[in-house]
């Protein structure tokens, strides 16, 4: 099974055949489990987190932080993976690059200036992505909804192919 | 993103920066008939209904539930409600080990919180200035520029995110208060290691001052009269009116540095304080009681905290706060822009206190838990980060909390922060085209208040969510529901 909209061994070629260093992956979900479907972010990590798997961090939080940098400038491979109220169901990904800006409140850091923060601070340019999953209801029950359970299991399915691809050397 | 829309023959103008599922904030600013500017809003649209998703819960799992409320300050929820429902327990005074726990997990949080601000939000603006290109007005520009000036930024956030992660098991959702004391002391292994870094913090602390310090020098009539304008301020304080961030009395001055109220106990806020619901916002609007509507509002946060106080009781924060209020030759300091430095001293003054209890025994102690007899209600307030926090609960005989009341910092900043927009509109709107200027502009006052958009939520019952805004005659040109 292949990500939609994305072929992951496009890029930047950092991880060549033969390689003896396992690749390190970072997914880190954010968001807020306390409303609805926005606990996807975290629901995913929780099911990564099953899988034990070595070289595989995992951890989310309700929204990035910039030392979020110090964890990314430390892997290969970064997942963030987040809710979305709009998009492709049941989930979209979309390669990442290096982005700043500035926001009106120190509540919103997109991975994007994550990424460059550890670019900058760190000379790391790990491969970036951002997993969508399309959520519906966003209100303070603590449940996703059976819909947006259902893009999870999508969604971490691929996610785990991926990253079991990419650690064998199948997306190297 | 910034997505402008202009709507003029609406006379209408909106600013609508577009942001993820917290919800956004909106600033409306309103023309009168010459086409000059009239009033500006600032509006943050956001989740209600927290403080319904409360009721019904158990009063001891409360101070965990309401981390929900925010991501960058989950700690302040989680210990303000953890002293409101010490009262429900029935305990006035935890042991000197929970209370020192409690307290270097807020200082941690308080530190790590405005480090993110400044570093992150405010130095682009206060470094490379306000009129530099976009292109480079962001925290890699600031590096670029001052290559240590960003790693400061992330280290000493990270040694707040630590100082949780050691009282709170962990630095995500931790979890320190129970009713009446806390589950852990400090552990030998995590005080040795904070020891270890909190010199190099405290440095930091202190250079990055030094630097928001030149920029200030460089642009003085700037930094005094950018959206600002005179106000009340109110903060907690402490014993002889020092610099208190977790546990004190309110105290509430007037623009000309005169006592409002002092020594306000948490409880009885709703004798000094009222709070007031608007047709045209989802928030509360509070002020003081016997200042009335018009003229009750006030500022929080750390321009607050600092001008509110009359003494910081660590020796770094106390000469820097020494220095800033030399800006108010006597009087208050009204900047706007002075809450970054405000906030600077605040961030000198939790690093001491972090460096003070780390050498404090207690924190090694094991008496963690006090009891009593329970009670129906309880009122806690704190400074959060960015403000003056207030939990309110009432609990029936089964411990389930029947209604909780909170009044968040930005909040409380509400009417201010609608008052810097507007100042800033007036100065720098010319005609009717919104410039890149005037958003960088309006943006800036935004900033300096840091509004937080996901915890600043009220449940508005029958209020219908609808925003409404009006031309200079008062007939309606737009209308917002909020679904």
């Amino acid at each position: 099974m292949t990500l939609p909209g994305i072929a992951l061994t496009a890029g930047s070629g950092r991880f060549e055949a033969g390689n003896a260093d396992p690749v390190r992956v970072l997914v880190l979900g954010y968001g807020n489990p306390g409303r609805q479907d926005d606990g996807l972010g975290a629901a995913a990590v929780a099911e990564i987190e099953t899988l034990n798997w070595p070289n595989v961090t995992a951890y989310d939080n309700y929204q990035l932080c910039i030392e979020d940098a110090i964890d990314v400038a430390e892997h290969d491979v970064v997942w963030f993976v987040d809710a979305s109220r709009v998009g492709a169901s049941p989930f979209a990904v979309t390669e990442l690059s290096r982005a700043t800006s500035v926001e009106f409140t120190s509540h919103l850091v997109r991975p994007e200036a994550i990424l460059a923060m550890a670019e900058q601070y760190y000379n790391s340019t790990p491969c970036a992505y951002l997993l969508a999953i399309r959520g519906y209801e966003f209100e303070f029950i603590e449940a996703l909804t059976p819909r947006a359970s259902d893009n999870l299991r999508l969604a971490v399915h691929a996610l785990a192919h991926q990253i079991h691809a990419v650690q064998s050397g199948v997306s190297r | 993103m910034t997505e402008i829309q202009a709507s003029l023959g609406a006379r209408k103008i909106v600013i609508d920066p577009v942001t993820r599922v917290e919800g956004h904030g909106k600033v409306t600013i309103r023309l009168n008939e010459a086409g000059e500017v009239e009033q500006a809003r600032f509006h943050i649209v956001e989740f209600r209904g927290f403080e319904r998703f409360i009721q019904g819960r158990m009063f001891d799992e409360v101070p965990v539930i309401v981390q929900r409320l925010c991501g960058i300050c989950p700690v302040s929820h989680h210990l303000c409600a953890g002293k409101a429902m010490d009262v429900v327990a029935g305990v006035d005074q935890v042991t000197p080990t929970a209370d020192k726990m409690r307290r270097l997990m807020h200082y941690g949080q308080v530190l790590q919180s405005n480090a993110l601000n400044f570093f992150h939000l405010a130095s682009p603006d206060l470094l490379l200035g306000f009129d530099a290109p976009v292109a480079t007005r962001n925290i890699v520009g600031v590096i670029e520029a001052f290559p240590e000036v960003g790693k400061w930024g992330i280290f000493i956030r990270k040694f707040g995110q630590q100082v949780i992660a050691a009282t709170g098991g962990r630095r995500i959702h931790p979890r320190l208060c129970v009713p009446g004391g806390v589950n852990q002391n400090l552990t030998v292994d995590h005080r040795d290691a904070l020891r270890k870094d909190i010199g190099q913090i405290i440095a930091w602390c202190g250079l990055a001052l030094e630097l928001h310090k030149s920029f200030v020098h460089a642009h003085q009539e700037l930094h005094a009269t950018f959206a600002s304008f005179p106000s009340s301020y109110m903060s907690l304080v402490g014993a002889d009116k020092r610099m208190e961030l977790y546990d004190g009395t309110l105290r509430a001055l007037h623009a000309d540095g005169s006592t409002i109220f002092e020594d306000v106990k948490a409880a009885d806020y709703r004798d000094y304080m009222i709070e007031e619901v608007r047709s045209w916002s989802y928030m509360k609007f509070p002020h003081i009681r016997s200042l009335g509507r018009d003229n009750g509002w006030y500022r929080v946060g750390p321009l607050a905290q600092v001008n509110a106080c009359a003494f910081i009781d660590t020796p770094l924060a106390e000469a820097a706060r020494k220095d800033f209020m030399a800006l108010g030759h006597g009087g208050l300091v009204h900047a706007t822009l002075g809450y970054h430095w405000a906030r600077m001293i605040v961030m000198i003054h939790c690093a001491e206190v972090i460096e003070r209890l780390l050498y404090d025994d207690d924190l090694q102690g094991t008496d963690l838990v006090v009891t009593g007899k329970r009670r129906p209600e309880g009122v806690a307030v704190i400074e959060a980060p960015r403000g003056t926090l207030l939990h309110h609960y009432t609990v029936d005989d089964n411990g389930q909390v029947t209604s909780a009341n909170l009044i968040v910092s930005t909040t409380n900043n509400n009417e201010a922060m609608n008052r810097s927009v507007t100042k800033v509109a007036k100065d720098y709107l010319t005609g009717r085209e919104i410039t890149e200027g005037l958003l960088n502009h309006v943006e800036v006052a935004i900033r300096a208040y840091d509004p937080c958009l996901s915890c600043a939520t009220h449940a508005l019952g029958d209020m219908p969510l609808i925003v409404t805004l009006e031309d200079a005659d008062g007939a309606i040109v737009a209308t917002r529901v909020k679904e």
